[in-house]
C-alpha cells in the first residue's frame, strides 16, 4: 500500500542526514561526554558541536545558553517549574494561555496545586493573545509568562515581538513553546529579547528523545534543576548525554536552518492547495485557525455532518495518515482544549482533521488525499440522521 | 480480537466500508433516535415489524468507526428475527459479534442496544 503521512505535527521521520550523522554515535563513539579519557573527549566534542547547531537556527548569541533535554515536553517542563521553583520568593503568579500544549498547561495545572497563583489567558477565535489583555493580566507578583508560539493543533503564531515587549515592559520573562515552530518558521531569540524557548527534534526530521530549553544568561541564574543527579548541562539538567541523538539533533537543526526559506514556501503551497481544493470540493466545510500568522504546513479543517474521528480512521484504511484532537480516547469526550479556548462550538470541533505537512511531503502525496477525500466525506454524510 | 493494522477486528472495518441497512423507512412501525451525551454520537433506527418479525430495518448514524459498524451488525443481527428473538440482545453480545472492541469503543455498542430497546418500547407501546 502506497502510503501519505499527513501527521508531521505528531512527529516527522527522521532526515537521512541525521540518521547517518548519528550512527557512528552508536558503533564507535560511545564514550560517555562527561568522562576525561579519549572516549568522553571524543563524544563531548560532538554534543558541544550540536550545540553550536541548534543555537544558530533559534539565533541564540552563546551555544552555552542551550541546554539539552529528553524532548520537547522536558524542556517545557524545566522553563516553567524551574523558573517558577527558583523564583518563588520573589512571587508567584504564571500568566499563560488557554490554548497551550498538554506540556505546559498541565505544569502549570501542577504547579497551581503546590500554591502557584495561575491566569490563563483567552485567545481570540484564530488563537491568539491580545497584547492589551496580557497587560492587564499582568501584577507585581508576576513572574513568568509561557505561551505556545505554532499551536499544534491549528498552527497559530502569537504576535511574539509585541507580547514580549509587553511582558519585558512591566518586568516578566518570557518562555515560548517553539516545540512546533522551530524548523518550520524563523526563530530569533535574541533578536526578539525571549527569554526562554523550548524546542524537540522529532517534528522537522529529528530524532524522538531529544530537545533543548534555551536559557536567557541572566535568566538562568534563577532558575532550579528538574532533573538532579549530575553536573551536566552546566549544573542545569543531570544525566548522561544521549550522544547519538544529540548529533542528529543537531544535523537536522543545521539542515533545516539551510533550507527554512525554500521549505516553509515549499510547504506553504501544498498546504495552501489541500486547503482551498477540499473547501472547493466539498461543500460545508470550515478552516480552523486560518490565518496569515500560521505554520506554514497546518491545515485544521472541519466537516460538518461527520465526526473527524471516523474520517480519520477511513483515511487510515487507505493508507493516509492524519490525525484530529477530537476522539472517544482523548480526554473524557471534551473534543479539545485548544479548539474549545477559541470558541469554535462542540459539533464543529468533533468534526475536525488535522492535516500537517513536512519534509517528505509530495504533490502527488496532496493528490491523492484530494482524489479520495470528497467522495469519503459525501458517503460518512449520506450515513448520518443529522441533515 | 483479532487485531489488525488498524486496530480493530475484520468485522468491524467490513461493517464500517460496508455498513448494511443504510437508510430510513417511511412505513416504518417501531423506531428509537438516541444520542450518546458524553461523545455526540447519534443513532437512528427504523424498524418494519410485520407478522411478529423484523421484516426491515434501517439505520442512520452521526459517530466514530465503532458507532457505525455496530448499527451495521445490529440490522444484520435482527432481520427476520421474531421480537423475542432480538429483545435480549446485550451490549456484550454486539461487542462479540463484532469481534471485539476497544474498551473506549464499547459505548458503541450500549447505544445500538439503546436504540434497539427504545425501538421495541416504541412498537410495544403502540400495539399492545
Amino acid at each position: 500500500m502506497r502510503r501519505v503521512y499527513l501527521d508531521y505535527n505528531a512527529t516527522a521521520p527522521l532526515l537521512p542526514e541525521a540518521l547517518e550523522a548519528a550512527v557512528p554515535y552508536y558503533a564507535s563513539v560511545w564514550g560517555n561526554a562527561s568522562s576525561i579519557h579519549h572516549q568522553g573527549r571524543e563524544a563531548r566534542v560532538a554534543v558541544e558541536d550540536a550545540r553550536e547547531q541548534v543555537a544558530q537556527l533559534i539565533g541564540a548569541d552563546n551555544p552555552f545558553d542551550i541546554v539539552f533535554t529528553s524532548g520537547g515536553t522536558e524542556a517545557v517542563n524545566l522553563a516553567i517549574r524551574g523558573y517558577a521553583y527558583g523564583n518563588r520568593a520573589r512571587g508567584q503568579h504564571i500568566i499563560t494561555t488557554r490554548a497551550e500544549h498538554p506540556a505546559a498547561l498541565d505544569t502549570c495545572r501542577a504547579l497551581q496545586q503546590c500554591g502557584f497563583d495561575l491566569t490563563y489567558l483567552p485567545v481570540d477565535g484564530l488563537g491568539r493573545v491580545d497584547p492589551e489583555v496580557l497587560a492587564k493580566s499582568i501584577r507585581s507578583q508576576t513572574i513568568l509568562l509561557t505561551l505556545i508560539h505554532g499551536n499544534h493543533e491549528v498552527g497559530t503564531l502569537q504576535p511574539l515581538a509585541t507580547l514580549v515587549e509587553v511582558a519585558h515592559a512591566q518586568g516578566v520573562p518570557v518562555h515560548v513553546d517553539a516545540v512546533q515552530a522551530v524548523g518550520r518558521v524563523p526563530i530569533d531569540v535574541a533578536a526578539l529579547g525571549i527569554d526562554l524557548l523550548s524546542l524537540c527534534g522529532h517534528k522537522f526530521g529529528g530524532p524522538k528523545g531529544v530537545g533543548a530549553l534555551y536559557i536567557r544568561r541572566s535568566i538562568g541564574a534563577t532558575m532550579q534543576a528538574v532533573v538532579h543527579g549530575g553536573h551536566q548541562e552546566r549544573e542545569r539538567r543531570a544525566g548522561t548525554e544521549d550522544v547519538p541523538s544529540i548529533v542528529a539533533l543537531g544535523k537536522a537543526c543545521a539542515l533545516m536552518g539551510q533550507r527554512l526559506a525554500d521549505e516553509g514556501n515549499r510547504l506553504e503551497v501544498l498546504r495552501d492547495r489541500l486547503e482551498s481544493e477540499a473547501f472547493s470540493r466539498i461543500p460545508e466545510v470550515r478552516s480552523l485557525g486560518k490565518s496569515d500568522d500560521r505554520l506554514p504546513n497546518t491545515t485544521n479543517i472541519s466537516f460538518a455532518g461527520v465526526k473527524g474521528e471516523a474520517l480519520v480512521f477511513n483515511l487510515d484504511l487507505l493508507g493516509i495518515a492524519v490525525s484530529t484532537g477530537a476522539s472517544c480516547s482523548s480526554r473524557q469526550g471534551v473534543p479539545s482544549q485548544v479548539l474549545e479556548a477559541m470558541g469554535v462550538p462542540r459539533q464543529v470541533s468533533e468534526g475536525s482533521v488535522r492535516f500537517s505537512l513536512g519534509w517528505g511531503t509530495t504533490d502527488d502525496n496532496i493528490e491523492r488525499v484530494l482524489n479520495v477525500l470528497p467522495s469519503m466525506v459525501e458517503r460518512l454524510r449520506m450515513l448520518s440522521p443529522l441533515p | 480480537m483479532a487485531i489488525t493494522g488498524s486496530g480493530y477486528s475484520p468485522i468491524v472495518i467490513d461493517h464500517f466500508q460496508n455498513p448494511r441497512n443504510v437508510g430510513e423507512l417511511s412505513d416504518a412501525n417501531a423506531q428509537a433516535s438516541v444520542t450518546n451525551p458524553v461523545c455526540g454520537d447519534v443513532l437512528q433506527l427504523m424498524l418494519k415489524i410485520a407478522d411478529g418479525r423484523i421484516a426491515e430495518v434501517r439505520f442512520k448514524t452521526f459517530g466514530c468507526e465503532a458507532a457505525i459498524a455496530a448499527s451495521s451488525l445490529l440490522t444484520e443481527m435482527i432481520q427476520g428475527k421474531t421480537v423475542p428473538d432480538v429483545q435480549d440482545i446485550t451490549p456484550e453480545m454486539i461487542t462479540a459479534a463484532l469481534g471485539g472492541l476497544p474498551k473506549v469503543k464499547l459505548h458503541a455498542s450500549a447505544l445500538v442496544e439503546e436504540a434497539l430497546k427504545e425501538a421495541l418500547e416504541h412498537y410495544g407501546a403502540s400495539h399492545g
